[in-house]
């Protein structure tokens, strides 16, 4: 599953992705891309809270932040 | 009639015995900073079940907004509220009521302090919000940081009770901070929470609260201009500017986001550009080059501007010279300026580069 939250400030990729995340299921992964740089703090913050894993987090060179999120819970 | 409708508060006439062996719980206004965040720390401490909630409006000051721009980097880079919960171990639940708050903004019944801030419409606002969220989700009361006399609107001896009522929380609204010199609420007098050890903090001083932040190793967020942009009297005047070009007072999510980036200037009164001030703020630019003209010096490194309003085609030629007057190309006589259009189009104008004198003051909004 793919998430578009480029463009958007957080906490709106953390509310996009909160949301998002509901629907998958655990164990399964979801892909967001994102260009605000707090996203790379956000998100796996909120992961960290919720029980999700970042399994992949890294910064294109185009600037996007790419995060690949595990469902836990 | 509370803000978002009322509904029977769970847990109203269900027998004292029949709740004593449940763990009480409490939602949390976690704000981001150190009052909210000292507030949930009151509550752990009585073994109080706490999570955070958190509004999201569309004004909210974060670490996040300046880290768009990369000369600002030095900050943190994140969201307070969630660097809060994270220290406390609590989830926090991020809600967006960008949409719900326009009323508040729009038609606050209490009006606006300095600038558009419509302190106490907001706070009854979130506290309600808080409210239906404690009641879907079978919690039991309301927490906030509030300290009786700190602010000059919503955190007053007068205006508290007006916050209990018209967001219906009523007395399952709990200020720890302060609770010691307002009346016992819920969860006080039924012994959900020892009153004795809670805080009887009043005023501005917040040494208190930096104290008890020191001990518990906190690191919490103090941003100089107050957490909300409509307390910011340069964001508020562009703000007002945007209403009186439309002749209305109307905003959308990109409006409000928009006004937050980069350079504005209104050279004209039918349109206005917002001009990328760095590498940041031209990417957050450029997901709005669908929605607006907008322009580039493909020949120089320089911003990318966008345009809102109607031009014809002489400001269409101003619009070009002020652009390329903020890129590298300022000092070379013809400068080629990209032209695009939402649809995708291009067309390319030579112009000279504004002079600086030319660049009038009242253009900066």
């Amino acid at each position: 599953m793919d998430l578009d939250a480029r463009y958007l400030l957080c906490p709106m990729p953390v509310i996009r992705l909160s949301a998002a995340m509901a629907k998958v299921p655990a164990g399964d992964q979801l892909t967001i891309r994102c260009t605000d740089p707090g996203a790379l703090y956000d998100i796996p913050a909120w992961c960290r809270l919720e029980g999700h894993e970042i399994i992949e987090s890294r910064t294109e060179p185009s600037g996007e932040i790419v995060i690949v999120v595990r469902a836990g819970r | 009639m509370a803000r978002g409708g009322r509904k029977r508060i769970k847990g109203r006439g269900v027998p004292h015995e029949a709740m004593e062996d449940r763990k009480r719980k409490a939602v949390v206004l976690l704000s981001g900073g150190l009052d909210s965040m000292l507030a949930a720390r009151l509550m752990l401490d009585q073994g109080i079940h706490v999570e955070g909630i958190n509004f999201f409006t569309g004004f909210c000051v974060e670490g996040h907004t300046h880290a768009v721009r990369h000369d600002r980097r030095a900050r943190p880079v994140r969201n307070n509220a969630l660097h809060s919960a994270e220290q406390l171990g609590i989830r926090l639940h991020i809600v967006e009521v960008i949409e719900e708050y326009k009323d508040v903004v729009l038609n606050p019944r209490h009006g606006y302090g300095a600038h558009l801030n419509p302190c106490l419409d907001c706070k009854s606002f979130m506290v309600g919000r808080a409210r239906q969220w404690m009641e879907e989700h079978d919690f039991d009361f309301i927490v906030t940081g509030e300290v009786l006399g700190q602010r000059p609107m919503s955190q007053r001896r007068d205006t508290f009770p007006v916050v209990a009522r018209e967001s219906g929380a009523l007395d399952r609204l709990l200020r720890p901070l302060c609770a010691k010199l307002l009346p016992p609420t819920l969860p006080e007098r039924e012994g959900w929470v020892d009153r004795e050890r809670l805080l009887g903090l009043s005023g501005r001083n917040r040494k208190p609260q930096i104290a008890m932040a020191g001990a518990h190793g906190y690191e919490y967020a103090q941003p100089a201009g107050g957490c909300c942009f409509l307390t910011d009297p340069n964001y508020t005047k562009k703000l007002r500017d945007l209403w009186g070009s439309r002749g209305e007072r109307r905003y959308d999510f990109d409006d409000i986001m928009l006004l937050k980036i980069g350079r504005h200037l209104r050279p004209r009164p039918s349109f206005k550009l917002i001009i990328g001030r760095e590498e940041g703020e031209n990417r957050f630019l450029e997901g709005y080059r669908n929605r607006f003209t907008h322009f580039w010096t493909p020949d120089h490194n320089g911003p990318l501007a966008l345009l809102q309003g109607e031009v014809d085609d002489g400001d269409l030629d101003l619009a070009c010279a002020i652009v390329a007057r903020f890129g590298q190309g300022r000092a070379v006589q013809r400068v080629r300026v990209a032209v695009g259009r939402p649809d995708g189009s291009r067309h390319d104008r030579e112009v000279a580069p504004l002079p600086a004198h030319a660049l009038a003051a009242d253009w900066y909004l």
